[in-house]
């Protein structure tokens, strides 16, 4: 039997606001444990939620991001139910009426571009933390995250493959960035996914069960709990079982998911609108000062540079990766006054490959952009050749100099005297005259031998073209 | 409408509320007779009427994104039952 | 001194008369000589006599306010920083809020006394203060009979004075029926009027802070300093607070008052029917014009009402799981133990039926068909007060069915408890302002009268209430054992 699989995705992106969504408390990672939970955070008695307002602000950002209808009239509800990580013994979220309606997304697997629905997102708020470490046999329970903005996003279930799953994952992780909305932060817990996975024979129209895997935290993961699960599914049904719709844990040690009873009993959220907060309007005025505030949104900006740098799918798709490398790339071209080729080399060679060496992130880059502009400028007007470049690049790298002060400090200016390269040349041809015989005899490749042994004579220094332009000229003579 | 004991503790399990045994019964009642006072509600038609969750129809304020709230762990533990290194102790959550 | 009106007293501290330190200590006397009423669950006796010096230093030096030096008391609802706060429930007996409520905030701020926290039924759920963990008030008109709920404690220490004012709430008329029987007046604002903030909810798109005094001058006195805006509370409203005593000499010629036919049938007794008539005739001497008016979904406020209130009070009750703060049970076994025993030793039987009640409205599959439903209704209601208003300036009614009952009476039977709130429920329902004023007797024991008017309205049933008590004097009448 030959079957196919249905996932779609829910996913939580902590909103980037300094306070909670319904509190004046903070929102910043790593905290001691409840110094951020206040009053309302801890669900005491008579206390009451107020709404953030950048918290809408940045829902709708995201809703006009994938051309979503944003509900004029929105409403919070609670979701009841207990668990020691939820103060209040119920979540305010958002149900019937939420702030972002249906929208889509974009994703390209294997170059094949395919639509995935978004069927809605929504606001609520994140629940605390609970601390598994032995307190005498308890759980202890940390209460900071609790209140922090959570926009989920849940999508329809469109993707057909882990490989959908995950190109879709991290399309929306590349778009919260951009828009500035997340910081997409995933071991902090930032952006998390839950995945709900079922699979049907070939062909058949109707989903099969679903079950939905909780707590599957980085793209790696996601891939593999899919999998998994995809094959925990198959295997069952071909073994003449059935699957039960339940939540499942994604367990990244053991590589398996398995079954969360806790979760599981007593599924009867008595969702109702939440009393204590009135409906969110949002109108058509709000909404068109968002839009005009819009940035460029990735795949407009990835044609734009195609087009405008005349750069290859490839270049295009790494420049334009994240906001930040866009922009580094976008000032680096105008500091340097080079051309666009000399640039992506440089971004996606050079730089890229020792940001991933040091494991860090374009925006934590040591060499900024206006160093790295200031160094090939000087390739552009043959101060230095590109390999001695790399030789300044890893100098730069360690220190906080620029390349000028670098090409000074070390005497690595280029030398285009004609003088000085011609008495090197007149010498070399003098020391090797077996090799000058073989040349003249026809063996251009002995050519090489002669550029080689002027550069090094030269430490490296002398333009390569000129060295090329006079070498034929002595040796043909 | 009349609820019987088991409904009643399923009810108060969703509420995690403990009933003892010898209520179950008493509660059952009660509880049949609110939902019989409730029936009435039942003369009415009111598929026209838009459902009213609050008195008034305003709208919800938004609060600008400031941080306003300090560190007061210590007066808040102070009056919890069960505290160790700034965390409120459970028994044991098992997923 | 203990039978003067705020307004008298607020000029005897200034004249000299007497200081708020002795003014505070004879009321602090009274609690001790009256304990037995039960209207107190917590006396702050030592803060009191401190802030009522902090008030005569403010009262000699002449930045005193109206409320400066007054003794009060605050249903024990309120948040209270560093005093106990129970809201009449066991699961609170340990509770210090880290907060004040707002409206205890503005109180300080006007340098009011507070003499201590008041009894209430249990999470403000009944209407008899018999759920109350600290035991049941007595009616200081006869102790024998409930002082009216959930607001009991205060209706009872005003009537029997023991603070010269108090604060209440009133969630489907819980500070109008204690008010009506044990003859004070009780004003619940308009929802939205009084911030919510620091008050323990109950039904929190009902529950609505207002006064309990002796009089309608007092209680815009006492509303001043608590309506207004606060940015803490999501629903309270945004609009200005006028000046509630500017208006009480206004003439009432021309005053349209609407009676619903609804509100003088079977249910009332004749006793209480020819009482109002009564009180009606004097509004129609002060020339008001009275008109008789029809509000046909009222009938389904109750109903409405006990499965809003309950729904909204099972999830708002759910933070009560003795993990943060308040009871919790002995060596819990597991978390659903220490959840249910917890909530089960920490609650009590009112409290648990509508906790019941509403999780069972909320619950997959009657979801729509009580809860949906009641709202509906809820706007049909709230529709029939809309119209009736256009119609006429006021509406006025009873406010209980009958006098005060006996303790014990109708404990054993919730729904007929439930069925004694008929003429206030629905008022919450709406969100309209409503006050209770005292408006005779029936066999010795107080009657209310109701004047129920529309959104903001606070001015004008304050004027409508003060005119009333400048021809009549049963607001000043003193049960005896308490002149
Ligand atoms: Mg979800
Ligand atoms: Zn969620």
């Amino acid at each position: 039997m030959e079957w196919e699989t249905v996932i779609g995705l829910e996913i939580h992106t902590q909103l980037a606001t300094k306070s909670k969504i319904f509190s004046g408390a903070s929102t910043a990672y790593g905290a001691e444990p409840n110094t951020q939970a206040c009053a309302v955070d801890l669900g005491l008695p008579g206390v009451l939620p107020v709404l953030n307002e950048e918290a809408v602000h940045k829902a709708v950002i995201f809703g006009m991001a994938i051309e979503a209808e944003i509900a004029p009239y929105s409403v919070f509800a609670r979701k009841n139910y207990f668990y020691p990580d939820l103060p209040k013994g119920y979540q305010i979220s958002q149900m019937e009426l939420p702030i972002v309606g249906n929208g889509h997304l974009d994703i390209e697997v294997d170059g094949i571009m395919k639509r995935i629905g978004i069927t809605r997102a929504h606001l609520e708020e994140d629940a605390g933390k609970s601390l598994h470490e032995d307190f005498h046999g308890l759980t202890g329970i940390d209460l900071n995250r609790a209140g922090t903005p959570l926009l989920e996003i849940v999508s329809e279930p469109d993707m057909r493959s882990a490989k959908e799953a995950v190109a879709y994952m991290k399309k929306l992780h590349e778009l919260v960035r951009y828009l500035d909305i997340c910081d997409g932060n995933m071991q902090e817990g930032s952006f998390r996914c839950d995945a709900n996975v079922s699979v049907r024979p070939k062909g058949q129209k109707k989903y099969g069960t679903r079950a939905e895997i909780k707590n599957i935290n980085s793209f790696k993961f996601v891939e593999k709990a899919i999998n998994h699960e995809i094959e925990r599914q198959i295997e069952l049904i071909e073994n003449g079982g059935r699957v039960i719709q339940e939540t499942r844990l994604y367990d990244s040690v053991k590589d398996e998911t398995r079954s969360m009873r806790s979760k599981e009993e007593a599924n009867d959220y008595r969702y109702f609108p939440d009393p204590d907060l009135l409906p969110v309007l949002i109108s058509e005025d709000y909404k068109t000062v968002v839009k005009a505030q819009l940035p460029e949104l990735p795949q407009a900006k990835k044609h734009r540079f195609k087009d405008q740098y005349a750069l290859d799918e490839e270049n295009a798709a790494i420049l334009t990766y994240s906001c930040q490398m866009a922009d580094y790339f976008e000032r680096v071209l105008k500091e340097s006054g080079c051309e666009a080729k000399l640039c992506v080399n440089w971004i996606t060679g050079e730089l890229s490959a020792a940001l991933n060496k040091a494991g860090l992130e374009i925006m934590d880059s040591p060499v900024g952009s206006e160093r790295l502009a200031g160094l090939l400028a000087r390739i552009r007007d043959n101060t230095i050749s590109g390999k001695i470049a790399k030789q300044v690049f890893e100098e730069m790298w360690q220190s906080t100099a620029t390349a000028d002060e670098i090409i000074a400090a070390k005497g690595l200016k280029q030398i285009t005297d004609t003088g000085a390269i011609e008495a090197i040349i007149d010498k070399i041809i003098a020391d090797n005259p077996g090799q000058v015989e073989q040349y003249r005899s026809g063996k251009d490749k002995v050519f090489a031998f002669f550029v080689g042994q002027v550069m090094k004579e030269m430490q490296g220094k002398a333009n390569p073209a000129e060295v090329n332009k006079m070498l034929k000229v002595k040796l043909n003579q | 409408m009349s609820l019987t004991a088991d409904d009643v503790n399923k009810i108060a399990h969703l509420a995690r509320l403990g009933i003892d045994k010898h209520d179950i019964e008493s509660y059952a009642k009660d509880l049949s007779g609110m939902l019989d006072l409730m029936t009435r509600m039942g003369e009415l038609n009111t598929d026209d009427v838009e459902p009213m969750a609050h008195p008034m129809d305003q709208v919800q304020r938004l609060r600008p994104d400031v941080v306003t709230e300090q560190n007061n762990r210590k007066k808040f533990q102070a009056i919890a039952p069960q505290v160790e290194a700034g965390l409120y102790l459970v028994p044991k959550v098992i997923e | 001194m203990h039978t003067k009106t705020l307004i008298e007293l607020a000029q005897g501290l200034r004249s000299g008369e007497f200081s708020s330190v002795e003014l505070t200590q004879i009321f602090l006397n009274r609690i001790k000589q009256h304990q037995h009423l039960n209207a107190y669950i917590t006396v702050t006796e030592e803060a009191a006599l401190q802030n009522a010096k902090a008030a005569d230093v403010r009262l000699a030096n002449g930045k005193a306010e109206l409320l400066t030096g007054i003794p009060i008391a605050q249903k024990d609802i309120f948040c209270t920083l560093d005093v106990k706060t129970t809201c009449g429930s066991k699961m609170l007996d340990n509770f210090t809020a880290p907060y004040n409520a707002t409206i205890v905030e503005k109180f300080n701020q006007a340098g009011a006394v507070m003499l201590g926290k008041l009894n209430m039924d249990e999470f403000a759920m009944g209407s008899s203060n018999e759920t109350s963990y600290y035991g049941v008030v007595k009616n200081p008109w006869n102790t024998h009979t409930v002082p009216g709920g959930s607001s009991g404690g205060s209706a009872a220490a005003v009537a029997a004075r023991l603070a010269v004012c108090a604060t209440g709430t009133d969630t489907g008329g819980s500070i109008r029926q204690p008010a009506a029987l044990c003859g004070i007046t009780g004003l619940k604002p308009t929802y939205g009027r009084v911030s919510r903030y620091g008050m323990i909810a109950y039904a929190s798109s009902l529950d609505q802070g207002g006064p309990m005094t002796h009089s309608a001058e007092d209680a815009a006195i006492l509303l001043q300093t608590m309506a207004g805006f606060d940015e803490k509370d999501s629903t309270s409203v945004d609009c200005p607070v006028p000046d509630y005593r500017a208006g009480l000499n206004n003439s009432l010629a021309g005053l349209k008052i609407g009676l619903p036919k609804e509100f003088f049938g079977n249910g009332l007794s004749s006793n209480m029917a020819a009482t109002l008539e009564t009180a009606i005739n004097e509004y129609r001497k002060l020339g008001a014009e009275i008109k008789e008016i029809s509000m046909p979904n009222l009938k389904l406020a109750i109903p409405a009402y006990y499965v809003i209130a309950p729904a909204e009070c099972s999830a708002n009750l759910s933070r009560f799981d003795g993990v943060r703060y308040g009871y919790r049970c002995e060596n819990p076994v597991d978390l659903t133990d220490l959840y249910t025993r917890s909530r089960g030793e920490g609650f009590g039987k009112e409290v648990k039926r509508r906790i019941l009640m509403g999780t069972y409205a909320l619950s997959a599959g009657y979801y729509d068909a009580y809860y949906i439903k009641a709202q509906k209704i809820r706007r049909l209601i709230s529709e029939d007060f809309k119209n009736a208003l256009a119609k006429v300036d006021v509406i006025m009614g009873p406010v209980t069915p009958t006098t005060a009952f006996g303790i014990g009476e109708k404990i054993g039977n919730p729904i007929e408890m439930y069925l004694s709130d008929i003429y206030t429920i629905a008022i919450n329902l709406a969100g309209v302002p409503a006050m209770s004023i005292p408006a005779g007797f029936v066999a010795g024991m107080p009657v209310g009268l109701q004047i129920i008017g529309n959104y903001f309205a606070e001015d004008s049933l304050l004027n409508i209430a003060y005119q009333y008590q400048q021809v009549t004097d049963w607001h000043q009448h003193t049960p005896k054992g308490f002149e």
